[in-house]
């Protein structure tokens, strides 16, 4: 039932931790709605030919006599309280509200502007360097503090986010300019970067390959193509392009 | 009053500057359904885009009328927003809002109540003076510097504060848009509760006025909020307040120059706390219509009248208490998103008892498919569509994926256009000859409507298959960007189609509207539908002052078919001994 609902829906591929539960709920639901939506429309279809005028040429004054309807309406509101309480409650919860032990996971800021995505990894130390927006450049996007010794080997790529497969990842959502939203379908996750709050979101990704970010709040004429990329690879290939972008931190004396 | 205290007056007094409820009505449906042209164009250049992104448009005087927006035909980016902008609150605050409830309200609720017109006929004229100057500000702000409002007709700040003039433009119209509604909405509550005709007790009110009543109330109360957040944005944009402007702004690589310390989430709310009642201003006088068309034309009493009355007044009062569930991907957390998902729930009952009394009214009727029943019929299926399609919405974890997607776009669209819509045109077919003293060509009506609902399911439909394929709304191309996109993109063509032939489809309406204007033959009864409401007691069409005599009513709105009358119909103005 769940396979066929979703092979209907035909939503893109889910790729993360805790996406089947919000797929198996989505299922659930359109499984209602498809089941209220046909008996309503038998019903209606019904009662237009039987009581068309030809047919019915008197009407009824007293209509429906029984309380059919009144258990239709009790049965869907239960349906809803199950929804409600056995699933959107739970999964919201779990899937999106429960962090990852901080010591396993992955940390990056994501730094919204428009119309790019900036990721900043903490690098060896796992210390995020302080940030300025006085410091803000062309050389600098993100304003990294020169002085402060924690930044001195952070990471920073624009638009191409690249993660360990099965690896939990906490990020810390933030955005210089007006509100964007970070969304990846594959991985059910969508979070609203507002300017002057710094949200943490996370995700754990399970499949390898290239998923497109999508900005999913307008931010302005170049919202369209606020595109960015994250690349799920293994964890050998994980190092290698970590230890790649260090080199080029270490050699790069702008900061 | 007596109908001889109301003289004659000139031409400018009588159809202008009117303050006859009647005249104020017709004015406001012109007005609106003009502005509802105005917003299915912008559309439709919109649609054009989506369909083949970049490619020059197929008329050419429009890069005239729009040099900036299309140079040499072809649509650039900020005209696109501004686009979406601009038919969002075209549709909402100067399409659907005053013809549901300035037009239809305006015209019918007196008749219904039994008013020799609204209880402040001088500030019903300046509710409707306002709406229109609102407009005129809205469509001047497309020739401004930088074109119309383009951050979304949810003009969620920071991006709004830092927007072109055509945002000032649009927070002035917003503001005359709400004044001329709360001038309205205290007008019909005032009406309502103290003209009531002799014997017109609650209980007997026709349900469109419970449903006018209803949205009179909540357009009173969640108005206010916007207005403060709309002359708040307005000092931002003007005089460097920082309402919505957090510290530490980097625009383009340049820091903004402002205090700071405020909030952009503060806007979300107060914006949503108006636009959720909204909806429901949106729908309730559409389902008042609908409920009178079928009350007509199955020839019997609605069923479950005193449920659809309560669930009206539970759904006016709960629809403060959902505002939020817009704002799930803002980082709300579990607790406060539980309280709103369950009054999401919550709220979707009374909506499921309406419809289903609306149904299960079609059960013994003896059921006449003319045109205004035939959109009030369509009505039930298109606004189910819409209501179910809103539950994974109002669910935050499946809203997750469907957030900001054309499945939202689908959904809101089966509410309140193929919704909306179709029973504001059961309105127009039903309530026309005694707005005229003409019957409306049923043939062409029949086209209209078949043709209507076959291309605004080819419109929103595919709308619902898009979004579940992940592309999102509000993209300039369509979505052309995202490779992900690509296996749904081709429905753009065919949505673009439906759009035009749903256009096409309005043609048989105008034609008939101007057909029957023309003709010389009117209804020979006062009373064509053989309907019970007291609209249909008053000369056709009624003058001024409405009612000859002062009406007394009998009994209950709806009674149809009853037992042992010498008619199938019992007008609630008709005495006992007369219908016996």
């Amino acid at each position: 039932m769940n396979e066929l609902m979703l092979k209907w829906l035909a939503m893109l591929a889910p790729a993360a931790e805790g996406a089947a539960q919000l797929d198996k709920m989505m299922s659930l639901i359109h499984w209602l709605m498809l089941v209220l939506g046909v008996g309503w429309s038998i019903f209606f279809v019904w009662a237009l030919i039987r009581f068309r005028q030809k047919k019915n040429p008197k009407a009824n004054y007293y209509g429906v006599q029984h309380k059919g309807s009144t258990y239709i309406e009790i049965g869907v509101i239960v349906a809803e309280a199950i929804l409600l309480v056995g699933f959107a409650f739970p999964i919201w919860a779990k899937v999106v509200d429960s962090f990852p032990p901080k010591e396993g996971a992955l940390k990056i800021n994501i730094v919204a502007e428009q119309f790019a995505w900036n990721f900043q990894y903490p690098g060896e130390d796992g210390i995020f360097g302080k940030k300025d927006a006085k410091f803000i450049d062309r050389e600098n996007p993100l304003g990294l503090d020169p002085e402060d010794p924690n930044g001195k080997d952070d990471i920073i790529t624009l638009n191409q986010m690249t993660i360990p497969n099965n690896k939990p990842v906490v990020c810390y959502l933030s955005s210089k300019d007006v509100i964007h939203n970070f969304g990846v379908y594959q991985f059910r996750v969508k979070q609203d970067a507002t300017p002057g709050m710094t949200i943490p979101l996370w995700f754990e990704p399970t499949k390898e390959g290239s998923y497109e970010v999508v900005c999913s709040q307008l931010c302005g004429i170049g919202h369209y193509r606020m595109r960015g990329f994250v690349n799920v690879v293994s964890d050998k290939k994980f190092e290698e392009w970590k230890q790649e972008q260090l080199e080029e931190a270490n050699n790069d004396d702008g900061w | 009053m007596s109908v001889e205290d109301h003289n004659e007056l000139g031409f400018w007094r009588k159809y202008i500057f009117s303050t006859d409820h009647k005249v104020i009505g017709v004015q406001y449906a012109l007005t609106s359904f003009f502005f509802l042209l105005v917003g299915f164009s912008l559309v439709l250049m919109m649609r054009w885009q989506l369909a083949y992104p970049g490619q020059p448009m197929p008329f050419e005087f429009l890069s005239k009328i729009f040099p900036a927006g299309l140079p040499g035909g072809v649509m650039v980016p900020e005209f696109y927003n501004s686009l979406g902008a601009m038919h969002g609150t075209i549709m909402v605050f100067l399409g659907i809002v005053p013809l549901a409830f300035g037009a239809f309200g305006n015209f019918v609720v007196p008749l219904q109540i039994g008013a020799p017109d609204m209880a402040f006929p001088k500030l019903n004229a300046a509710s409707y003076w306002a709406f229109f100057l609102g407009g005129i500000v809205m469509l001047i702000s497309f020739w401004v510097p930088g074109g119309a409002a383009n951050s979304g007709w949810t003009s969620y700040p920071p991006l709004a504060n830092i927007a072109t003039t055509g945002q000032t433009w649009w927070l002035c119209g917003m503001v005359l848009l709400i004044t001329s509604s709360l001038l309205g909405s205290v007008n019909f509550i005032a009406t309502i509760i103290q003209l009531r005709a002799k014997g017109m007790t609650y209980m007997r009110l026709p349900f469109f006025v419970w449903a006018q009543l209803v949205t009179a109330f909540l357009l009173l109360l969640a108005f206010p909020p916007l207005e403060a957040a709309g002359v708040m944005q307005l000092m931002d944009r003007l005089f460097d307040t920082s309402f919505f402007m957090p510290s530490g702004l980097i625009v383009s690589g340049e820091a903004v120059d402002v205090s700071g310390g405020g909030s952009p989430l503060l806007w979300q709310h107060l914006f949503w706390f108006l636009a959720h009642p909204e909806v429901y201003v949106l729908i309730l006088p559409g389902m008042g219509i609908v409920a009178e068309v079928i009350a007509n034309n199955t020839r019997k009493p609605l069923w479950g009248y005193k449920s659809l009355v309560y669930s009206v007044l539970f759904l006016g009062f709960l629809s403060f208490f959902v505002w939020a569930h817009h704002m799930y991907m803002t980082g709300m957390g579990t607790v406060i998103s539980a309280f709103f998902q369950t009054t999401t729930m919550i709220i979707s009952v009374p909506s499921v008892i309406i419809l289903t009394c609306l149904f299960i009214s079609l059960w013994g009727g003896s059921i006449r498919f003319n045109t205004p029943m035939l959109f009030a019929l369509g009505f039930l299926p298109m606004f189910g569509i819409g209501g179910l399609t809103g539950l994974p919405l109002g669910f935050n974890a499946t809203d997750l994926y469907l957030h900001d997607t054309y499945y939202v776009i689908g959904h809101f669209h089966y509410v309140v256009a193929p919704g909306t819509i179709f029973a504001l045109f059961a309105g127009v077919y039903y309530w026309f000859p005694k707005v005229t003293g003409k019957m409306m060509n049923e043939m062409l009506g029949k086209i209209h409507f078949w043709a209507s609902m076959i291309f605004m399911n080819g419109v929103f439909m595919p709308m619902f298959i898009q979004g579940l394929g992940g592309v999102n709304r509000r993209l300039y191309d369509g979505g052309l960007q995202y490779a992900q996109n690509e296996p749904v993109l081709h429905w753009n063509v065919f949505m673009t189609t439906s759009a035009i032939c749903l256009g096409f489809a309005q043609i048989p309406f105008l034609i008939n509207l101007i057909a029957t204007l023309c003709k010389k033959k009117r209804v020979e009864s006062d009373n064509p539908w053989e309907a019970t409401t007291l609209e249909w007691a008053t000369p056709t069409p009624p003058p001024h002052g409405n009612f000859l005599t002062e009406p007394v009513i009998y009994r209950g709105p709806y009674e149809y078919s009853v037992p042992g009358a010498k008619k199938d119909f019992t007008p609630q103005f008709e005495p006992d001994e007369e219908s016996k």
